[in-house]
């Protein structure tokens, strides 16, 4: 069961000042193909030079999003602005908007330059001066030297930059990025990342930025939309996203999480006390507000927010060793603790000690060990 | 690796079938072929005496060489109309969901069922009820009816094959429609909008069955020709012709291939 989110929460999540006005806002924007809503009710501010994500699983709207915003599809209802204008009904080729699509969608039968040099074409811009722009986009994604050839004869990772280049060589009002990276290899991807994130921030062109890949929203934005069958869940920093999730959708969508057993036991204002097993743990009082003491509540423990301790020791909860896998950096430990968690225990532990100090079958104690735990009233799955 | 005598014996058997079938498909172009070069004036197999005289005759016999022309005339003006005509209806097939939709593509592509003498006299009815001169226009009209649905598949196949996210993608860098069309769309349909207009004009200029119904003395076509020199003369002629006709329609298939890319358009590339 999810919870409720509206636009009383997407609101209290959503920084910034009002007095800076967004660079892009929705109000309320819903969008229906056929009988299924593909987004409901989205409002969205972003604020000029923000790199905001829009992170959720496949069919949950974000690309909808993406595309309302580019005016590729039309909104059934609410208004979309862009640097303060009503764009609601602008059509796209008027919105001043650059677009990274996933397959990046270069002209096949253009040259590089000759792609990045279009937007500037269609603008009536005189051929010295878009001679000038073409050449100092390519520097600034790499690729001096590459003008004259065709699409095809380029690798993906450059494919991708000429794609970029070409969205922001028109000194766009918004840079929107479709799933940029899911088509380059590992490595790739990683310094691509990088230096993405760097044009944007050298450029300070505001950046919606839409992905299923948490890593990818961690790691690149200031603030993140967590999206789930059609709805806006959380906005917020990536931090505060993954610290305090506003429900058990975000809780479990980003990053891993255990989910323990707990039931409160006492309320102190804004916090709670809950108990898990043996174990006490103080966490925020909000979104098991609704419930009352004694009740049976999930508790979300990060793998990294668990330390193993001596069978026995005081306040902490026990568990035998199911598996190890040695991860280079760090071992993940699986660990059954039955009437604690359904689901084996993810612990996971820097360095490497803890492959000979705990082998499979051993039992071990579970100490909590962080103030970002986070309970959620009980569901099935999240 | 060692194969055993039964994958011996397959991959022979193999073979002779392929054999048999390319013997199969080719036997009458190779008896026509060889016919062309018979001295004597039957169209005997196989010849006893050689000669290139019908050659000579096919180029200098004035109905082939008006034929001819004529059959260019028609054949350009054809597939030409059916190209605009038909690439535009499969635009708006491929892009925009309308009422009966599903009945103008039906229609558009009847004439793969309609046969050809049924197209040749409808035309020649109303041509004749509506007093309409039996010259060039109405041999034009019939062929572009029937090389209509070819034209219109080649460019359907193609727009398929477009990622309209090229399309998205000018638009967002402030291309207009128009501008869209002129720059990305038609430019990347273009080698299956040329190979369609070229199916169309080896169907044309090969069509037959209603070009009889529908051309005049003055209006006849190479087929038509052929047809009524056959009627008077019993010679190897058309065997030459036909040889002419083989080559050269091989050899603008094989430039347009290695320009256009004729397997890509068809969809019978491997990848």
């Amino acid at each position: 069961m999810l919870m409720r989110t509206d636009r009383t929460t997407a609101n209290r999540f959503a920084a910034g000042s009002d007095k800076v006005r967004p660079a892009v806002q929705l109000d309320g924007v819903t969008k229906r193909f056929g009988g299924s809503v593909a987004l409901h009710e989205a409002w969205l501010k972003i604020q000029p030079s923000e790199f905001m994500t829009l992170l959720g699983p496949s069919g949950c709207g974000k690309t909808t999003l993406l595309n309302l915003v580019a005016g590729f599809l039309e909104a059934d209802n609410g208004e979309i602005f862009i640097e303060g204008a009503l764009v609601t009904e602008t059509p796209a080729h008027m919105r001043e908007i650059g677009i990274v699509f996933q397959n990046y969608a270069l002209f096949p039968h253009m040259s590089v330059a000759n792609n990045i040099a279009y937007g500037l074409k269609t603008r009536g811009i005189d051929k010295r001066e878009i001679g000038r722009r073409v050449e100092e986009a390519l520097a600034l994604v790499k690729l001096s030297g590459f003008a004259d050839r065709k699409p095809r004869q380029l690798s993906g990772g450059q494919q991708q930059r000429v794609a970029l280049a070409r969205a922001l060589v028109i000194k766009p009002k918004v840079l929107l990025l479709d799933e940029p990276f899911s088509a380059l290899d590992k490595n790739l991807r990683g310094s691509m990342q990088v230096e993405l994130k760097q044009i944007q921030r050298e450029l300070g062109v505001t950046t919606i930025f839409v992905t299923h890949d948490q890593g990818e929203a961690l790691s690149m934005s200031d603030r993140i939309a967590v999206m789930s069958a059609g709805r806006i869940r959380q906005i917020a920093a990536p931090d505060d996203i993954y610290r305090r999730p506003a429900d058990r959708f975000v809780a479990s969508f980003v990053g891993d999480a255990n989910i323990l057993s707990g039931r409160i036991v006492e309320r102190q204002g804004d916090s709670a006390i809950v108990a898990i097993g043996d174990v006490r743990v103080n966490l925020a009082a909000a979104p098991i507000a609704a419930l009352s003491i004694g009740d049976a509540v999930d508790v979300f423990v990060r793998p990294e927010h668990l330390t193993v301790t001596a069978q026995g020791a005081s306040n902490a909860l026990r568990g035998t060793v199911a598996t190890q896998v040695f991860q280079g950096d760090h071992v993940d430990l699986y660990i059954d603790a039955p009437g604690i968690a359904a689901e084996r225990i993810l612990l996971r532990a820097p360095g490497i000690a803890m492959l000979s100090s705990c082998p499979a079958g051993v039992e071990v104690g579970l100490k909590i060990d962080s103030d970002d735990i986070v309970a959620f009233p009980p569901g099935a799955a999240p | 690796m060692k194969r055993s005598p039964a994958a011996t014996t397959l991959r022979w058997l193999g073979r002779v079938l392929v054999a048999l079938i390319l013997l199969f498909v080719l036997l009458p172009g190779v008896v026509v072929a060889i016919s062309a070069f018979n001295d004597r004036a039957i169209l005997a197999f196989p010849p006893q005496a050689w000669s290139l005289r019908w050659f000579w005759r096919a180029f200098s016999y004035t109905d082939f060489g008006k034929g001819f022309w004529n059959g260019l005339t028609v054949t350009v003006w054809a597939s030409s109309i059916a190209l605009m005509v038909g690439s535009a209806f499969a635009y708006a097939i491929h892009r925009y969901k309308f009422a009966l939709r599903d009945l103008l593509e039906g229609i558009l592509l009847s004439p793969l069922i309609i046969p050809h003498y049924t197209i040749g006299l409808g035309v020649l009815i109303l041509a004749s009820q509506t007093n309409t001169a039996r010259g060039f226009p109405l041999v034009i009209f019939a062929h572009v009816v029937m090389v209509l649905p070819f034209v219109m598949r080649s460019a359907y196949i193609s727009l398929q094959n477009l990622d309209t996210r090229l399309e998205l993608a000018a638009s967002s860098l402030g291309a207009t429609p128009l501008r869209i069309l002129f720059t990305v769309t038609i430019p990347l349909l273009l080698p299956g909008l040329l190979s369609g207009w070229l199916f169309a004009a080896i169907l044309s200029f090969n069509e037959f069955t209603a070009t009889l119904f529908v051309s005049s003395q003055a209006t006849q076509t190479l087929p038509v020709a052929m047809y009524n020199y056959v009627r008077e003369f019993a010679d190897p002629t058309l065997a030459a012709l036909s040889v002419i006709y083989i080559v050269v329609t091989a050899a603008l298939l094989t430039i347009a291939n290695s320009v256009l890319g004729l397997g890509k358009i068809l969809n019978v590339d491997a990848h």
